[in-house]
């Protein structure tokens, strides 16, 4: 098994007058397919964990491989590259831009890559929403959709580029059990389904218990990190 | 890049409002600096061809740039003189013929020579300073300005036997003389004859109208006991910006003092000068003005889009994406502006076309009807370069700053 995330030892300071440590001394090693949660109580550095890993932020120090790319050297237009290429992300709330359609908001890191076609990439699109259960909405604003679509596109959009994990910052957070239930699905099928890692920064202790492998962090330090056997489907 | 170009679009039609104040100003700022350089650029050259028009395009005179040297200082290295005065030279530019005939080879126009000295007019017990100045009708006709400014007569009838004179029509009406009169006529020598005014001319030169007197060559001379001396000789060259030059060849080879009309008029020339940087200020001021409106929006933009930024960098744009897309939004509008601002300079420039002047004045002589304006393209190039110039600095500065806001922060700010 490829490892697709190597840390050692990440700490990450803030500095301040008094410096404020959100991550403390992190090191794990994350291969494909899995379903991480992470979980910790507020505060405790879990989204700042997630930013590191998703080269959204640099650690003050220690040392972080991703997809086998030693990530301390390279800059931040090299760190943007590996970001579009092998990353996607979703918030709790679901960031689209508010002025362009489902389907172009999808299509956005695809052009930003310019490895399709125009025609390829909105085929690429239609067919990410239509398996996430959007295919009547392509061309509505992101404000005509409930929460739980919205989040779903802002999956289908993290999936644009086919990449090998999908970080997910809360992606329950701002949802009703019915749509979190959804999404919840919609990510474990990523994983089960097509191949991807999905690392989950959560406080749904329900979902935090359906994930593969729980990472629980207190202070900014890991504390447990469990693997856990799941019944498939 | 289209990519970035439609997210500029789209951020920029998200405020409507703001966005067409911002291309206003700039279009402004362009369209006034369009109608300003065109007026003033106009104005300039009107007043130009004026002066070309009414002045001698290179004079030359029997003065010289320096005081003639004195023989004993070619001689010897060392000289010094006390209590001595240069001989009186009465000749004028010597050897007339010889010099109009060598710089009639080469000059590319038309000269006129002439005897200029001054004198006194008498009439009914008054005496009037003015300049005598001998001509030959036909050649004077061909060089002096004051031909299309005959209101009676003409230099023509100078020839018409006699003693003949041609006066401006305001000193014949400070002598209540009128065509046809006789004047006395006195030269610095004391000689006295009388004139019978023959031509009126009126140039709109007060001073010239009062002062100037035109008789035949030949009475010139007799009446300043100069036979056959000129002391003057101007020329009208076809092409007026050639007189520096023409003045310095003519200069070296005759010895004389030759000015160009540029040197005999270069305090309104430096005043021109002046003209210019004042509209160049005018004009700068008013486009930084504009340039502070892009800066205002652009700014708002990434301050009301922050998330938008922190959502394209987490998608894997990088700074240097965020900073040219922002830098676009404000030359976007800058562009805007210019395009705008080329018609309103257009119009505006087509409206001050319109205006329509009376000069008052004795009637006669030129009088400005409309304004005069120039049409450059280089008006358009520069007052839009100056725009895009000034908005892509104004997107630039909260460009860079938008580029380097750590998406992070607004994640967190936002959950």
């Amino acid at each position: 098994m490829t490892s697709l995330i190597e840390a050692e030892h990440l700490t990450r300071i803030l500095p301040a007058t008094v410096p404020v440590t959100l991550v403390r001394d992190v090191s794990l090693t994350v291969g494909e397919r899995e379903f991480i949660a992470i979980t910790g109580p507020s505060g405790s550095g879990k989204s700042s964990l997630l930013y590191l890993l998703g080269l959204l932020d640099r650690p003050t120090s220690g040392s972080l491989r991703i997809a086998g790319h030693d990530t301390s050297a390279l800059d931040d237009d090299a760190l943007a590259r590996l970001r579009l290429e092998t990353l996607g992300f979703v918030f709790q709330f679901h960031f689209l831009l508010p002025e362009f359609s489902v389907l172009e908001n999808v299509m956005l890191p695809m052009r930003k890559m310019g490895r399709l076609s125009s025609a390829e990439m909105r085929a690429r699109a239609a067919s990410l929403l239509e398996d996430l259960g959007l295919a009547g909405h392509l061309d509505k604003r992101p404000d005509q959709l409930s929460g739980g679509q919205r989040q779903r596109v802002a999956v289908a959009r993290a999936l644009a580029n086919d990449p090998h994990m999908v970080l997910a910052d809360e992606p329950t957070g701002s949802l009703d059990s019915k749509s979190s239930e959804q999404v919840f699905q919609i990510l474990r099928d990523l994983v089960h389904k097509r191949g991807k890692t999905v690392i989950a920064v959560t406080h749904d202790l329900d979902i935090a218990a359906r994930a593969d492998r729980r990472i629980h962090l207190v202070d900014g330090r890991v504390v447990s990190d469990e693997r856990v056997a799941q019944a498939a489907g | 890049m289209r990519l970035l170009l439609e997210l500029a679009l789209t951020h920029i039609a998200g405020r409507g409002r703001q966005t067409i104040v911002a291309i206003l100003g700039v279009a402004l700022g362009v369209g006034f600096s369009i109608a300003m350089a065109a007026l003033m650029q106009g104005t300039e050259k009107d007043f130009i061809a004026q002066l070309v028009d009414t002045m001698p395009h290179v004079q030359i005179t029997d003065e010289r740039r320096m005081a003639r040297r004195q023989p004993a200082e070619d001689l010897f290295a060392a000289a010094q003189f006390e209590g001595l005065r240069p001989k009186e030279d009465r000749r004028g530019i010597l050897n007339p013929a010889a010099a109009t005939a060598s710089l009639r080879a080469w000059v590319p126009g038309r000269m006129a020579e002439s005897l200029r000295t001054q004198g006194v007019v008498r009439y009914a017990g008054r005496d009037v300073g003015v300049t005598i100045v001998g001509i030959e009708p036909e050649i004077e006709a061909t060089v002096s300005s004051v031909v299309g400014d005959f209101v009676h007569g003409s230099f023509d009838a100078l020839r018409a036997g006699g003693n003949n004179i041609v006066v401006g029509d305001r000193l014949a009406q400070r002598l209540g003389a009128s065509m046809g009169t006789t004047i006395q006529l006195v030269s610095p020598t004391g000689q006295a004859r009388g004139f019978k005014i023959v031509g009126q001319f009126h140039t709109g030169n007060n001073a010239r109208d009062e002062g100037e007197t035109y008789v035949l060559l030949k009475s010139a001379q007799i009446l300043s006991e100069r036979p056959n001396a000129i002391n003057d000789i101007r020329l009208r060259l076809d092409d007026p910006d050639a007189a520096p030059r023409v003045a310095r060849q003519a200069e070296a080879e005759l010895g004389y003092k030759a000015v160009p009309w540029q040197e005999a008029n270069e305090s309104l020339l430096e005043a021109l000068v002046v003209r210019n940087i004042v509209m160049y200020t005018v004009v700068g001021a008013i486009l930084l003005v504009a340039g502070f409106g892009i800066f205002n929006i652009i700014s708002t933009i990434t301050h009301e889009k922050a998330r938008d930024i922190a959502i394209l960098k987490s998608l894997g744009f990088t700074q240097g994406n965020m900073r040219r897309l922002f830098l676009v939004e404000g030359l976007a509008l800058g562009l805007a502006g210019s395009a705008a601002g080329w018609v309103i300079g257009f119009l505006l420039c087509l409206a001050l076309s319109q205006v329509e002047f009376k000069l008052s004045g004795a009637g006669v002589g030129r009088e400005m009807t409309r304004l005069p304006l120039f049409w450059s393209p280089w008006h358009y190039a520069i007052a839009s370069a100056f725009a895009l110039v000034s908005a892509g600095v104004a997107g630039y500065l909260p460009a860079r700053q938008a580029a380097r806001l750590n998406p992070v922060d607004i994640i967190r700010g936002a959950t």
